[in-house]
């Protein structure tokens, strides 16, 4: 696009796509942002009036918020944790010559492919119960007494299902990394006297960073949102110990028919998600540049 | 010490025999280089030596030790790769210091040796950049550093020069023959470049298929090649090589004559041909002659020679540097 008159028409000839996508997230936010000042209960129909910061005192001065808070950040950095290092495990594992290598890739890929709402479900009635469940089954066996992960450790629970689903996602990035890693490079760190340990530290590890940021803002923006599985398996409960900023939202405006102060919620966490990501783009994001 | 000793070495990869059973003394502080055509095994017998392949059969002897089973770092070889595999997100001081590090090694020590190094290779001004900073000579040089500092038994060179320009290729051909010149330790090069091997070898291995097929001194394979495959590989340009009648009259199967052992004369000679093409270097002229019965001729002329397309000349192949090979390809 050297000319000025093909930059013109390139200007022209996106900005529908432009326009289009301004309206589609506009449109809905400042919704959100109006109805997060007026006081409207589905409960009391045509009562709505403007309360001004109400909402947004409510929902934070809430003690539910700060709970949410928590476990949110637990739950994020849980998986992350998980994720990040049994995804280099494993695709350290996988990327090993062995027999039947194509068919355990796929394998290892699969539970990327379950819809969260059924491995939830799977999760909590085929292994979690604490009657059926299979785990229940095993500690049977081994003489013990069933634990009921659900009821007793739910914040846990989840960030183990949660962890499930996206160890594949990390694990073929990790893995695709490090297939590129130059062989040469290990054979030189080889030959340099480096052991396994430290050729590991000092070259494989530095060779996947970049790999390792893209896994951790990919899945940041996705475990900040969810939802589904803590709807499936605990309701956010005990009482608020699994309750994270996205399901607060729901029980606030769904739950407590209060769009007002769900609106307010919303708003909230686009801005905690929205602080969350410039911190991780001032924290890592360098480690895509070059 | 670095005295290398290769006895009945073989290598298979699966079915695929590359190395079928090789024998080869490399003598302390020795430039030896293997030379031959792309696939023929040379990198796979360096990396034998550097431990990086395991020998299927057969024994590596390193100052009289078996090696043979011998993890890489533990034969004290230090390698500069093709594609010199430098650490991309180390500075040239940490690429360098990288071995001595792994060693173990005192940071007073390696601070000494790395800056040592750098000065012997020109690096100091680079000496934090990074290598993707670098050109690829300057990359070629921290490689070469990497290896040094550790002050090896023998320096494993596997193509390092294949990735520079022509300039840059002169240079650091002279570079590494006066770095062994100054360190007097044994280097093993690998090259497919047959003037590289001409130019730095003080013994010169010829490799063919996973063969040996001469082992020498530059100056004797150049004299004295053993076989067709030898006379046709050092040399540039390469050896005339004439079969049939006019090679049975020098009771050769093959005859070979170099193109600047054949003299050439407007009216007399012992073969009468046609100028084809001719390539003028400006030191030397290269004539590609047609004679009737034979192959096209090579053959070097004085660089001002004035000739053109088409014209008449006579060759006539000096007596004592004709070379005569067998029905079996070896010289006779
Ligand atoms: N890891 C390997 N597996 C199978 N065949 C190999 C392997 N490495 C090299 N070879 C084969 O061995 C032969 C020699 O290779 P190489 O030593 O790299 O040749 P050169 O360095 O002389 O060009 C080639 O035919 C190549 O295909
Ligand atoms: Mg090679």
């Amino acid at each position: 696009m050297a000319t000025q008159h093909s930059k013109t028409a390139a200007r022209l000839m996106i900005s529908p796509a432009v326009i289009l996508l301004l309206l589609w997230m506009i449109v809905p936010l400042s919704m959100t942002l109006y109805f997060s000042f007026l006081r409207y209960n589905l409960l009391m129909p045509g009562m709505e009036s403007f309360t001004g910061w109400d909402n947004y005192y409510y929902f934070l001065t809430d003690p539910a918020f700060s709970a949410a808070l928590t476990n949110t950040i637990l739950l994020v950095g849980g998986v992350l944790l998980i994720t990040v290092v049994g995804g280099t495990l494993l695709a350290l594992l996988l990327d090993q010559p062995m027999w039947g290598q194509g068919i355990v890739r796929i394998l290892v890929i699969a539970p990327f492919f379950i819809m969260p709402t059924v491995s939830a479900l799977v999760w909590k009635n085929m292994f979690m119960n604490p009657v059926n469940g299979m785990f229940a089954h095993i500690a049977r066996a081994l003489g013990m007494q069933p634990f009921d992960f659900l009821a007793h450790a739910p914040l846990a629970s989840i960030i183990g299902i949660v962890a499930w689903q996206w160890l594949p996602f990390a694990t073929l990035i990790l893995l695709t990394a490090l297939q590129s890693l130059d062989r040469e490079q290990m054979e030189a760190a080889e030959m340099d006297g480096a052991g396994p340990l430290d050729r590991f530290l000092y070259i494989t590890l530095p060779h996947l960073t970049r790999a390792i940021t893209v896994v951790v803002l990919i899945q940041t923006i996705f475990l900040l949102g969810v939802f589904a599985e803590i709807l499936v398996t605990t309701n956010g409960g005990p009482g608020t110990a699994s309750t994270n900023i996205t399901y607060l939202v729901y029980a606030q405006s769904l739950l407590n028919y209060d769009v007002g102060g769900g609106s307010a919620g919303g708003i909230i966490a686009v801005i905690l998600a929205n602080i969350v990501a410039i911190f991780l783009m001032r924290m890592i994001g360098k480690n895509l540049d070059a | 010490m670095g005295k290398i000793t290769l006895r009945n070495v073989q290598k298979r990869f699966g079915e695929a025999v590359v190395i079928p059973s090789l024998d080869l003394d490399i003598e302390d502080g020795e430039f030896v280089v293997f030379v031959g055509p792309s696939g023929c095994g040379k990198s796979t017998l360096l990396r034998l030596i550097a431990g990086l392949e395991d020998v299927s059969d057969g024994q590596i002897l390193i100052d009289g030790r078996n090696a043979t089973e011998m993890p890489p770092a533990k034969r004290g070889l230090a390698m500069v790769f093709q594609s010199y595999a430098l650490y991309p997100h180390m500075t040239v001081r940490k690429n360098i210091a990288f071995p001595l590090k792994m060693a173990k090694m005192e940071q007073s020590e390696i601070d000494r040796r790395v800056e040592n190094a750098a000065r012997i290779l020109n690096l100091t001004s680079y000496i934090d950049r990074r290598p993707g900073q670098l050109s690829g000579g300057q990359r070629q040089r921290v490689a070469i550093g990497r290896a040094i500092v550790r002050e090896p038994a023998a320096f494993l060179f596997d193509e390092p020069l294949s990735n520079l320009d022509a300039a840059l290729r002169v240079n650091m051909r002279l570079e590494i023959t006066e770095l062994h010149q100054s360190l007097q330790t044994t280097m093993i090069y690998v090259t497919h470049d047959q003037v590289e091997a001409m130019t730095m070898a003080d013994k010169i291995v010829v490799l063919n298929a996973g063969r040996i097929e001469q082992v020498g001194s530059p100056l004797t394979l150049y004299r004295n090649p053993a076989n067709l495959f030898v006379a046709g590989f050092i040399g540039s340009p390469k050896m005339n090589l004439i079969e049939g009648p006019e090679a049975a009259k020098f009771g050769a199967t093959t005859m070979g004559v170099r193109p600047e052992h054949i003299d050439i004369s407007r009216e007399s000679g012992l073969w009468q041909g046609e100028v084809g093409v001719s390539e003028h270097l400006g030191s030397d002229t290269f004539l590609h002659v047609h004679v009737a019965g034979m192959p096209t001729l090579t053959v070097r002329a004085g660089g001002e020679y004035g000739v053109h397309h088409g014209d008449k000349v006579w060759l006539t192949p000096q007596a004592d540097k004709i070379h005569r090979f067998g029905p079996d390809g070896r010289a006779l």
